[in-house]
């Protein structure tokens, strides 16, 4: 990781980069598209959390929600793989470097429909990435049919109604193993920042499910994913802050009302808690609170669940430190007599 | 009549010429049933023999099923070292009543027969040799906990065959320590049963066939061993770094054993970790989908999989091709569409496998014929895959990489790791400009970065991209990096396994095989010159895209034999696709495709027949379960 002397006059990060150096390219998705509010916030948050850009894989299935990682992170490596099966690339990728910091989008179709076996998966396993599902409730790119996340009763452009019952990713997500699951608004931009980095201080998967309204498609009257609907319709469990380990920062709170959780590398997250009975550390609190806010017709949006602890997928695979990828020859090639001890057990 | 009743009426109108001693050149044929603890018997008995020096081969013919279905193990013992199937059985062992009525009929006069007593087999023929066990009755005796018994049951065969067909039994214990381990009780069972056999059939079963075994000099030094072992020690020999599958038959074995290996030898001595990753993925889409991330972050990736998995990974070879990122995948083939024969042996994915997924893709494939190269070519498919950044697919089948193969010990490797075109700052030095997809060096092969490595980074897709890898839907860019994509497919030519050709330049046929069709071939070719003089050349075909020699070869020869193990002739298709009509009006076909492993008389009748030689065929053994058919071939 290199450290660049700030030039004085300059605002900078911790490693001496401008916010400029973690753009990504010119969008070129319709302009007031949820998505390219997340790719702003995730701009902001890898700058002000000090993460260099070249330590960083991102990754995507299809969709528009999946064109975005070209939008942010230029310095970056991108990966734009096909569609619904980023989960397996983003493994592979990580398997042969542990060292990486991984960003996954995703769209409700990519992860709701054709990739939700690869998804169900990589939840399971827990592995260290930060997976977003910019969330619209409809296929953006292919001209806006239901996705599998569009709720009961939604309405197309065309008076289409949805009759079948929507999948909860968020739900899912804490039922198979995710270790943090947070859904959020892409028009809240303090509480998806916070979220974000927060999940850059987590070690397993991150879910984050950001309804991301397409304006395009689904942004009408009678959809449950419009700007209007999410706006009236979220209900945050609780107030997000985050402060960084790098950041020496007390602070005060009344006792009962804030959760203080301490994430792997020692930053800590408080959550001013709106509901006092809820503690998203619980599994079963989490889920029941989903299901209440859906009966409601609402958004629970905020950190849903978190287990900051537990090993992620490449601890339990007992890797040597440095990356699979850069090993050398007489490291990954074992010597003669192991050749010799084989071939002498066959003869 | 019954095709069975046919094949006895056809057996017996053809006595074998009567000789009193054929010495260490038949085949001999266990059936019994599936889950019944055969295995060690067969394999004791296969490596007793090869112990002698006599050169063997093994074939497991089993179903899809894990318990109660017949199952027959082919041994054959060659002093001429042929390693093919051998279409007539000489002994047979039968141990499963189901089958045994119609493996008895079909066996060739003169064969030799031992069987359970009770199944009284000896009613069934006059012109065979029985030779009736009272299995259970001697199990009995050396095994009194009757819960045991069936697992040492079998081998009271060993017993028995070392007595009549002349198995030194120092080489039976010996071999029996092999496979148990001397663990304790299991050990002492087995070989109570082997001498129980024994001492029966030297008391009761007087030698009246002609089969016998000597001690020969051939096997000195040299290792038995499956395709999928050697195929998982070349690859950990390769240094992979990420393996990534699904299970699946013929293929698993390959994965499992390559986990025992890196248990074993690829744990870091200093820390006690792991130097590599190995993940059973949710199903071959995400297996590939695995390598392909793992290759794309720069390790040695890889996964192994049999024809209904290649048919899922079809998207993600695509995008391997087109983004062009290094992988390697076994497939080892089985048979038929769908789920087909999922423990029978083809080659039937060569022309999918060739152009797998849509939109103009072309795949490199290479072919091991033997399990040398089974090792050898998984190091060469890590080197390809990286130096043209791009999947490579290793092409076996179910014969080779499931069956018993003698062969020569392994070499060390010596050659480095070629990791292709990796951008170094030297190489950004030198070439100035980088773009991700830039040929630099006009072979279409451009220079990569990994993520991680300090060098610059690029975004990766498999949507419209231009030399410097941006998203374009110009027609231009589209039409300029498709051309580039031929040109490395060009240039992989040079660098794919090169053929392996014998000529003789009498011959004015030559033969076209590939992979395990390899060694039918070589016995067809002497079967043809010394019963009809008839002269051969054969080129063996070691990779697709094919390489210069192939035109010289056809060009020397009027007509060309090509043998494919599946019904569409897919190699005369992939043929097709590359040669003028000249060539193309040359090219014949021989093919096989009944699941069983492919023999050197069913290649010898089709040439001849076509070549317009009259062929007395000197087999019409039906298959077990199945009608024999190698394909009328014809162009
Ligand atoms: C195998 C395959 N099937 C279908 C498509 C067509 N396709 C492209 S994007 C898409 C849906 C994307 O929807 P979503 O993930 O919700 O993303 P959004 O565009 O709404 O952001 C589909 C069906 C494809 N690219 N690949
Ligand atoms: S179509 Fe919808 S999802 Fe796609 S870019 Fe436009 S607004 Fe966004």
């Amino acid at each position: 990781m290199s450290t660049v002397t700030p030039t004085p006059g300059r605002k900078v990060n911790r490693i001496g980069l401008e916010q400029q150096q973690y753009r990504g390219g010119k969008t070129t998705l319709c302009a007031g598209c949820g998505h390219n509010s997340i790719s702003e916030r995730v701009t902001e948050a890898f700058y002000e959390m000090g993460v260099h850009p070249s330590n960083v894989i991102k990754l995507s299935g299809i969709g528009c929600s999946s064109k975005s990682p070209a939008y942010f992170l230029g310095g970056s490596h991108g990966f734009n793989a096909v569609h619904g099966r980023m989960p397996s690339v983003g493994t592979g990728a990580l398997l042969a470097n542990r060292k990486l910091i991984a960003i996954g989008v995703s769209g409700d179709g990519d992860t709701g429909a054709i990739g939700i076996g690869q998804f169900v998966h990589l939840m399971r396993r827990n592995l260290p990435i930060i997976y977003i599902i910019e969330d619209n409730g409809c296929y953006g790119l292919t001209k806006g049919q239901f996705s599998p996340t569009a709720d009961l009763g939604s309405k197309l452009k065309t008076g289409v109604v949805n009759d079948l019952p929507p999948i909860d990713t968020c739900a899912l997500a804490i039922e198979l193993g995710a270790t943090f699951v947070a859904r959020s608004f892409s028009g809240d931009k303090k509480q998806l920042l916070s979220l974000l980095k927060a999940a850059l201080s987590h070690r397993g998967t991150v879910m984050l499910d950001v309804i991301s309204p397409c304006v395009t498609f689904n942004d009408h009257e009678g959809s449950t994913k419009s700007y209007a609907y999410a706006k009236d319709h979220d209900d945050p469990l609780e107030e997000v802050s985050f402060v960084p380990f790098f950041e020496d920062i007390n602070v005060d709170y009344e006792p009962g009302t804030t959760q203080e959780v301490v994430m792997h590398d020692g930053s800590k997250l408080y959550l001013k808690k709106l509901d006092e009975s809820y503690d998203p550390t619980d599994k079963i609190a989490a889920l029941r609170v989903l299901q209440e806010a859906q009966r409601r017709g609402e958004f629970a949006t905020g950190v849903i669940y978190i287990e900051p602890d537990r090993d992620d997928f490449l601890e339990l695979l007992n890797l040597v430190d440095e990356p699979l990828a850069m090993l050398p020859l007489e490291k990954v090639r074992p010597p003669r007599e192991a050749l010799e001890e084989v071939m002498e057990s066959l003869r | 009549m019954t095709p069975t009743e046919l094949a006895v009426a056809d057996a017996a109108s053809r006595a074998r010429p009567s000789e009193d001693r054929v010495v260490n050149d038949f085949s001999i044929q266990v059936a019994t049933v599936n889950g019944s603890g055969s295995q060690t018997a067969n394999l004791v008995l296969i490596r007793s023999l090869f112990q002698m020096g006599i050169p063997v081969s093994g074939k497991n013919l089993f179903p899809s099923n894990i318990a109660g279905l017949p199952t027959w193990y082919t041994i054959r013992a060659s002093k001429d070292g042929y390693l093919a199937r051998k279409k007539e059985i000489d002994f047979l062992v039968a141990m499963n009543a189901e089958t045994a009525r119609e493996d008895v009929l079909t066996l060739e006069p003169g064969a030799a027969v031992v069987y359970d007593e009770p199944l009284k087999l000896n009613l069934l023929r006059s012109d065979l040799t029985f030779y009736p066990v009272p299995f259970d009755k001697l199990v009995a005796q050396v095994c009194p906990d009757a819960k045991l018994r069936r697992l040492v049951r079998n081998m009271i065969y060993d017993g028995v065959l070392a007595k009549i067909l002349g198995i030194d039994t120092t080489e039976m214990d010996k071999a029996l320590n092999r496979q148990l381990g001397k663990k304790g009780r299991a050990f002492g069972l087995n070989q109570a049963a082997l001498a129980a056999g024994y001492e029966f059939a030297e008391k009761h079963l007087p030698k009246q066939d002609p089969f016998l075994v000597e001690r020969m000099r051939e096997t000195a030094g040299m290792i038995l061993i499956e395709g999928n072992a050697a195929a998982a020690l070349g690859c950990m020999m390769a240094g992979v770094t990420v393996v990534t599958w699904y299970p699946i038959t013929p293929s698993s074995s390959l994965c499992e054993t390559l986990i025992s290996y890196m248990k074993k030898y690829r744990i870091d001595k200093d820390t006690g970790k792991a130097t590599f990753a190995i993940v059973q993925a949710e199903d071959e889409i995400a297996a590939l989908g695995m390598a392909i991330g793992a290759g794309w972050a720069g390790a040695r990736a890889m996964t192994s999989t049999a024809g209904p998995g290649i048919s899922l990974m079809s998207e993600f070879a695509g995008l391997g091709y087109y983004a062009e990122v290094p992988a390697v995948i076994f497939d080892v083939q089985r048979v038929g569409p769908s789920t087909g024969l999922p423990t029978r042996t083809a080659q039937g994915d060569m022309l999918m496998t060739a152009v797998l997924s849509h939109g103009d893709t072309k795949q490199i494939m290479i072919i091991p014929s033997s399990v040398e190269e089974c090792y050898t070519m998984a190091m060469d498919a890590f080197d390809l895959a990286e130096q043209l950044q791009t999947p490579v697919f290793v092409m076996t089948d179910l014969d080779l990489g499931m069956n018993t193969w003698m062969s020569q010990p392994f070499e060390y490797p010596t050659r480095p790791l070629n990791r292709g075109k990796l951008l170094t700052p030297e190489t950004l030095a030198r070439i100035g400009q980088w773009g991700r997809y830039l040929d630099v060096d006009g072979d279409g092969i451009p220079y990569r970065s990994i993520p991680g490595d300090g060098m610059p980074a690029y975004f990766t897709r498999g949507s419209g991209h231009n030399a410097k890898g941006q998203y374009t839907e110009r027609a231009d860019d589209y039409v300029t990096n498709m051309d580039r994509l031929a040109r490395k497919f060009e240039t992989a030519r040079q660098y794919v396994p090169k053929p392996e050709v014998q000529r003789d330049p009498a011959a004015g046929i030559g033969i076209i095989g590939y992979g395990t069709s390899h060694w039918a071939i070589e016995e067809s070719q002497d079967q043809m010159r010394d019963e009809n003089g008839l002269k051969t050349s054969y080129f063996r075909l070691r990779a697709y895209p094919f390489t210069d020699e192939l035109t010289a070869f056809i060009d020397q020869h009027d007509r060309i034999y090509v043998v494919d193990q599946n019904r569409d002739a897919q190699v005369v298709a992939l043929l097709r696709m590359e040669l003028d009509p000249a060539r193309i009006a040359k090219l014949r076909s021989v093919r096989h495709y009944n699941g069983l492993p492919i023999d050197a008389r069913s290649i010898s009748d089709e040439i001849l027949a076509q070549e317009g030689h009259e062929v007395v065929s000197r087999s019409r053994r039906p298959a077990p379960s199945g009608d024999e058919t190698a394909g009328v071939g014809g162009e």
